[in-house]
């Protein structure tokens, strides 16, 4: 097992998937010549070709559309969005035309598309580079969202994407492309519906995806170390479908559960998780669930105050403590 | 076009017009639901064009005006009436209604209710006939008022840089819903907007479906040769309103005379009267001879035709 950054993870599923299959192809802006502004498709260009990898010029709304329509007709194109904040743009296409298609044509055409973008909060990146937009896209019937959180799953989860006759949108992380991790060396598939339990325990559940993993990983270690609670963490890897069997077997087994989420909380995964908690093990709860969520801002750019609107692994931990009447 | 084709071509075009009548019929009954746009006036738009394509092997999009479009690329017009009737038996099996009629194995792709969807679309569809490497070319059927849209815009610049083989067919009835072009619009002739593009134009009498089909094939001829898109203006006219909650009032009852006196199938007709193909007797004849199939074997099949199961409700939104 290699250990290599997210990038990479996210390139080597391409080049497996296009050397397989040639109608497997990726579109978007600079990802060709440029090699992608990520160095996700990096060498592509020279490999497979300006027909099969294609700079496209900055139109989110005609690119997706275009992709979608190719679908149409047995063509698996990757589309990246340079950044979610301009995947607004595509939202028609996606919403209007890649998630209706099979259901309105009475299951006559299907739009096998995936469709990649980084989102959330960098370094002081201001409000218009900074958003966090998966919960927009995981309300929409149709339309497939996973959102990794390491190389594996980033790897995992686009062949899986890639080889889906539904649309997919893959929620990545700014912050996260040169994060390493290990990757299986042979092929791997991580199915698109499911959770993995990124650390057991007993006495909470600290849900997070993609980025905020990461900070339930950090507070579960804080929490173990200086207070000795036990949290069990859950990476919900896949947001729609949310992985309902996966959230009622751990917080049957912890009794506790709180979600961190980079996005605000309004209309979120943390109040879609919760839901899930109340239609499904209501009783099985000790304590009320919680949300760490970001304050319900655009985000700013000074540093003090772009810090103060995300949460932390610091605000898990508090927020945990409280729940043990420990704070 | 050959005289014989033309004959064929009149009694297809007179089943379209009964057609989407006993469709206005049908939705004063209340057996139509929800938004329904009529063709009648600009038949010789669709007829022209697909007589110059190859239906059933172009693939074919269009907006929410796509009955008749999808009747002409192979569609069962029982199949499209079943649809408009919200019956399983419909060709999106009652799941799309009059705005997403569907035929994939026809190559009917689709009509979308977003004005200027389908031009991404569309594009989308000759860039995989591209990289597949058939002969087959897109058609994008759309109105006026979409190419006021960004999508049009994004489109035809993609399409040109990466000459893909679509024909964009501008069926300019001179209105989007009420609002006149001149007064939406600021270059009111179509085709002159694609010298932004560098794409080949022209603008012809969308009413005389022999000028049309010219036009239109020198277009499908330009666009399978790989030469990349071309786009086609028809100036035409659609008698009833918008949708059917349209009292026009926003037109003169003089203009709509004016453009019914150059009506698309009288044109044709009267053409072939001429040329000695067809008497008024045989004409008449035929047209109530197409009544009484819509009548007993279109409405009747949508009539009769089960409801979907709402077991199935859920279907269709994933693959399996
Ligand atoms: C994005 C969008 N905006 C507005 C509408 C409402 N609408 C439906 S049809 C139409 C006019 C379109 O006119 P045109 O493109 O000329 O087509 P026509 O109906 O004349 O064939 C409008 C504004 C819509 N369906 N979609
Ligand atoms: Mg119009």
């Amino acid at each position: 097992m290699a250990e290599i950054m997210f990038w990479e993870a996210v390139l080597r599923a391409h080049d497996e998937e296009m050397a397989r299959d040639p109608l497997v192809i990726c579109m978007g802006e600079d990802i060709g010549v440029a090699g992608g502004t990520y160095k996700a498709t990096k060498g592509l260009y020279e490999k497979y070709g300006e027909k099969r990898v294609m700079d496209t010029p900055i139109s989110e709304g005609g690119f997706t559309g275009l992709a979608v329509g190719a679908g149409f007709l047995g063509v698996r194109p990757i589309v990246e969005i340079m950044s979610v904040n301009f995947a607004w743009l595509a939202m028609d296409q996606l919403f209007n035309s890649a998630a209706k298609v099979r259901y309105m044509s009475g299951g006559q055409l299907e739009a096998p598309i995936v469709v990649r973008s980084p989102g959330g909060c960098a370094h002081q990146l201001g409000a218009q580079h900074s958003a966090r937009m998966e919960k927009v896209f995981m309300g929409i019937a149709g339309l497939r969202v996973v959102t990794p959180s390491n190389p594996r799953q980033a790897y995992g989860l686009l062949k899986s994407a890639i080889r889906s006759n539904d649309p997919v949108f893959i929620n990545e992380h700014e912050l996260m492309y040169n994060m390493k991790g290990e990757v299986p060396d042979e092929e791997y598939f991580l199915p698109l519906e499911g959770s993995e339990v990124a650390r057991p325990g007993s006495d909470i559940t600290l849900f997070g995806y993609n980025v905020s993993v990461h900070w339930c990983l950090q507070a579960a270690e804080i929490l173990n170390k200086q207070h000795g609670i036990n949290a069990e963490v859950v990476d919900l890897y896949s947001l729609a479908p949310l992985d309902r069997a996966g959230i009622k077997k751990s917080v049957a087994k912890t009794h506790r559960a709180l979600i961190a989420e980079e996005a605000e909380a309004p209309v979120g995964v943390g109040s879609e998780v919760m839901a899930i908690i109340n239609e499904e093990c209501f009783f099985e709860l000790d304590a009320a669930p919680v949300r760490v969520s970001a304050k319900n801002v655009p985000i700013p750019y000074n540093h003090t105050l772009e810090k103060a609107a995300v949460p932390s692994a610091k605000d898990i931990v508090q927020a945990v403590l409280k729940m043990f009447g420990k704070a | 076009m050959k005289l014989e084709d033309k004959k064929q071509v009149l009694r297809k075009m007179v089943l379209a017009r009964r057609f989407e009548e006993r469709c206005y019929q049908a939705y004063i009954e209340r057996k139509i639901g929800g938004f329904l746009h009529l063709y009648p006036g600009q038949e010789a738009c669709a007829f022209g064009v697909m007589e110059a394509a190859r239906p059933g092997h172009d693939y074919v999009i269009t907006g929410y005006r796509d009955h008749v479009h999808a009747i002409l690329c192979g569609a069962d017009p029982k199949a499209v009436m079943a649809e408009l009737y919200g019956k399983e038996t419909g060709c999106s099996k009652g799941r799309g209604g009059s705005m997403h009629i569907f035929d994939a194995p026809n190559r009917f792709m689709g009509g979308y209710a977003l004005v200027g969807g389908p031009f991404p679309l569309a594009a989308g569809m000759g860039k995989a006939i591209q990289l597949k490497g058939g002969d087959e070319i897109a058609i994008c059927f759309l109105g006026d008022a979409a190419n006021n849209q960004g999508a049009f815009h994004e489109t035809m610049n993609m399409a040109a840089l990466w000459k893909l083989p679509v024909l964009f067919v501008c069926e300019n009835n001179l209105y989007g819903i009420g609002t006149a072009i001149d007064r939406s619009t600021s270059v009111t002739d179509q085709y002159k907007r694609m010298c932004a593009y560098n794409i080949e134009a022209n603008q012809v009498d969308g009413q005389d479906i022999d000028v049309v089909y010219d036009a239109a094939r020198k277009a499908v001829d330009h666009v399978r040769s790989g030469k990349g898109p071309y786009f086609l203006e028809l100036m035409t006219y659609r008698y009833r309103g918008h949708s059917m909650s349209d009292s026009r009032g926003y037109r003169t009852r003089e203009e709509e005379e004016h453009w019914k006196k150059r009506d698309p199938i009288f044109i044709l007709r009267d053409r072939l009267i001429e040329a000695g193909q067809i008497t008024m007797d045989e004409f008449t004849a035929m047209e109530k001879e197409i009544d009484n199939y819509i009548e007993n074997e279109v409405v009747k099949f949508a009539e009769e035709s089960p409801e979907p199961n709402v077991a199935d409700l859920e279907k269709y939104v994933l693959a399996d």
